[in-house]
């Protein structure tokens, strides 16, 4: 998946121009829009992404309507129009956060192009960020919205009362990305150290799937359950952003919430940085 | 299988399969460490996907009128079943991949069926860990929750995760083969693989009316499981997936394999090339 960016000219000039900070916000911006432009080319794929992930939204609505059906209409300080809240945002952030994992860094290790990536006058982790932004833009737009409006149409859903709560989930939709990119970045920069990185990306997938609250919300898991996945930065990326952006948390406990996130951004930045750095210094690349 | 020797004349399907499979399965039991931690990556999702009905159920007493144990017999049931599935015909559905990087022609002029060649590609053992996970979990909820074995019950036990298994691979052979006509349509398809397997572990009874209707009579997921599970434990069915609909399985998954290896040969007769 290599980016259409225009090959830049070289010589010393150019880097020097490069490195001062004017010139890196326009690239960044530039790498993000090919990357959002990158992922759009691909209709048929979005389609049917769109269409399996209405699929798997109403196989989950079931489930979650049985089991409050059952309760006697609400279970969890959950009723059938917050589940179907619930379930359709999880099924919209479900793309743009890339809940499966991506592993094109790890393979960018192991084949030895991440020497590449290193060379280029934009920071690794920016770049990277940079493409996940754009990428996560369309994935949003394209994949998240569309089962979004099919679960408003056929189930309903709770929208918030308070506008502030539109304005905290955008930030907290943000956030969460920011700390799953994170996240993800850290599993893939262990391909450093380790041969094979499928069975590492795959714990932590199946990890991620439970304590984020994706597959049920976290204040239904048994309080040992729900200690461990408050200790994680897992809530912080999907079961945040859906209590703030429903409404189901007022704004000013979302407020607290969002700083729980920012904290994670700030720790696992500083963690994916240092194993960067870390891993940079011990990497051998054969051939040239 | 040690004495493979060179000979002149084809050897058989069946001694083609059986080498095809062979040297997939050596070669992953080469690599010890990775083979092991994929064994337990694959332990874990299963784990997780069911503490997911597991926690459900700590909050309510039945989900879709099935207590624990007998969420688990279907959950255990339809994991096992998808496991074997996948493990032999779970490659089929990356046939885009072959059909983009031009790869499917070297398997087209083989003089081995291409249906063999791709479900035998990439076998995964670390496939095992489900099958194993979800074999365990049968037979310990079963024991849980009450069965009472007779020779027909015993005969629909060993008999519904073969059957479960034939209709995954079938659901995968359609899959593939759909993608002749899309080939980036591959998760179009997951929508019934995986979300079958979603179906498939589920108590049916949780479904709506028109959901239920559509994965009994189209995408054939509630007979894998659940309806087996009905039947083995003698409960009586919601609308539309009666107790005895426990035994139509095996029939529904002949049924379906021909639709799938009908789509299958159309679409390779349609295959052209991409002019590699």
């Amino acid at each position: 998946m290599e980016l259409q960016v225009r090959a830049p000219p070289a010589g010393p000039l150019w880097c020097v121009a490069q490195r001062t900070k004017l010139a890196r916000v326009p690239a960044h911006g530039r790498i993000a829009a090919a990357a959002f432009r990158q992922y759009s080319t691909y209709r048929m794929a979005t389609a049917a992404g769109v269409f399996t992930n209405t699929v798997f939204g109403f196989i989950r609505a079931s489930i979650m309507f049985a089991a409050i059906g059952t309760a006697g209409g609400e279970l969890g300080g959950y009723t059938m129009l917050q589940a179907a809240t619930y379930v359709w945002l999880g099924q919209a952030l479900l793309a743009p956060i890339e809940a499966f994992g991506t592993r094109e860094v790890s393979q960018r290790v192991h084949q030895g192009d991440i020497a590449v990536d290193l060379l280029r006058p934009t920071g690794f982790l920016g770049l990277h960020y940079a493409q996940k932004l754009g990428r996560s833009g369309f994935l949003m737009l394209g994949r998240g919205v569309p089962p979004l409006v099919v679960g408003a149409l056929v189930t309903g859903l709770a929208l918030p009362e308070d506008p502030l709560s539109y304005l905290l989930g955008a930030l907290s939709l943000l956030l969460a990305i920011t700390v799953a990119f994170l996240a993800d970045m850290m599993v893939n920069l262990a391909a450093f150290w380790l041969v094979e990185t499928r069975g590492l990306t795959v714990v932590y997938t199946a990890t991620m799937n439970l304590l984020s609250g994706f597959l049920i919300p976290i204040v239904w898991f048994p309080d040992w359950l729900l200690a461990i996945a408050r200790a994680t930065p897992f809530p912080s990326m999907i079961q945040t952003p859906i209590d703030t952006l429903s409404g189901r948390v007022p704004p000013e406990e979302a407020a607290g919430l969002l700083a729980v996130q920012a904290g994670w951004v700030a720790l696992l930045g500083l963690a994916a940085w240092a194993m960067l750095r870390a891993g940079t210094r011990s990497l051998e690349v054969q051939g040239g | 299988m040690a004495e493979q020797r060179d000979e002149d004349r084809p050897v058989s399907t069946a001694r083609m399969v059986a080498m095809l499979y062979g040297s997939r399965i050596r070669s992953q039991a080469t690599f010890r460490t990775s083979f092991l931690a994929d064994l337990l990556g694959q332990v874990l999702i299963v784990g997780t996907e069911f503490l997911e009905l597991w926690v459900i159920l700590t909050q309510v007493e039945t989900l879709g009128g099935m207590t624990l144990s007998q969420v688990a017999v279907v959950y255990g049931l339809g994991a096992l079943a998808f496991g074997i599935g996948d493990m032999f015909f779970g490659e089929i559905d990356g046939l885009s991949a072959q059909i983009r990087s031009g790869r499917l022609e070297t398997l087209l002029i083989r003089p081995v069926p291409l249906l063999l060649q791709i479900s035998s590609l990439d076998l995964s053992l670390r496939r095992l860990g489900r099958i194993g996970v979800g074999l365990a979990m049968y037979a310990t909820a079963l024991g849980i929750a009450g069965f009472s074995p007779t020779p027909a019950t015993l005969l629909l036990a060993g008999l519904a995760p073969l059957a479960g298994a034939l209709l995954f691979g079938a659901l995968f052979t359609l899959a593939g083969a759909l993608q002749f006509w899309l080939v980036d349509g591959r998760e179009f398809a997951n929508a019934f693989t995986y979300g079958g397997n979603y179906v498939a572990t589920t108590p049916g009874a949780v479904f709506a009316l028109p959901m239920r209707a559509f994965f009994t009579f189209v995408i054939p997921a509630t007979l894998i499981a659940y309806a087996p599970t009905l039947a083995l434990l003698d409960l009586p069915g919601p609308a539309l997936v009666p107790t005895w609909a426990g035994w139509l399985g095996l029939p529904a998954a002949l049924l379906a394999w021909g639709i799938a290896l009908m789509l299958w040969r159309a679409g390779v007769r349609r295959y052209t090339g991409a002019g590699g």
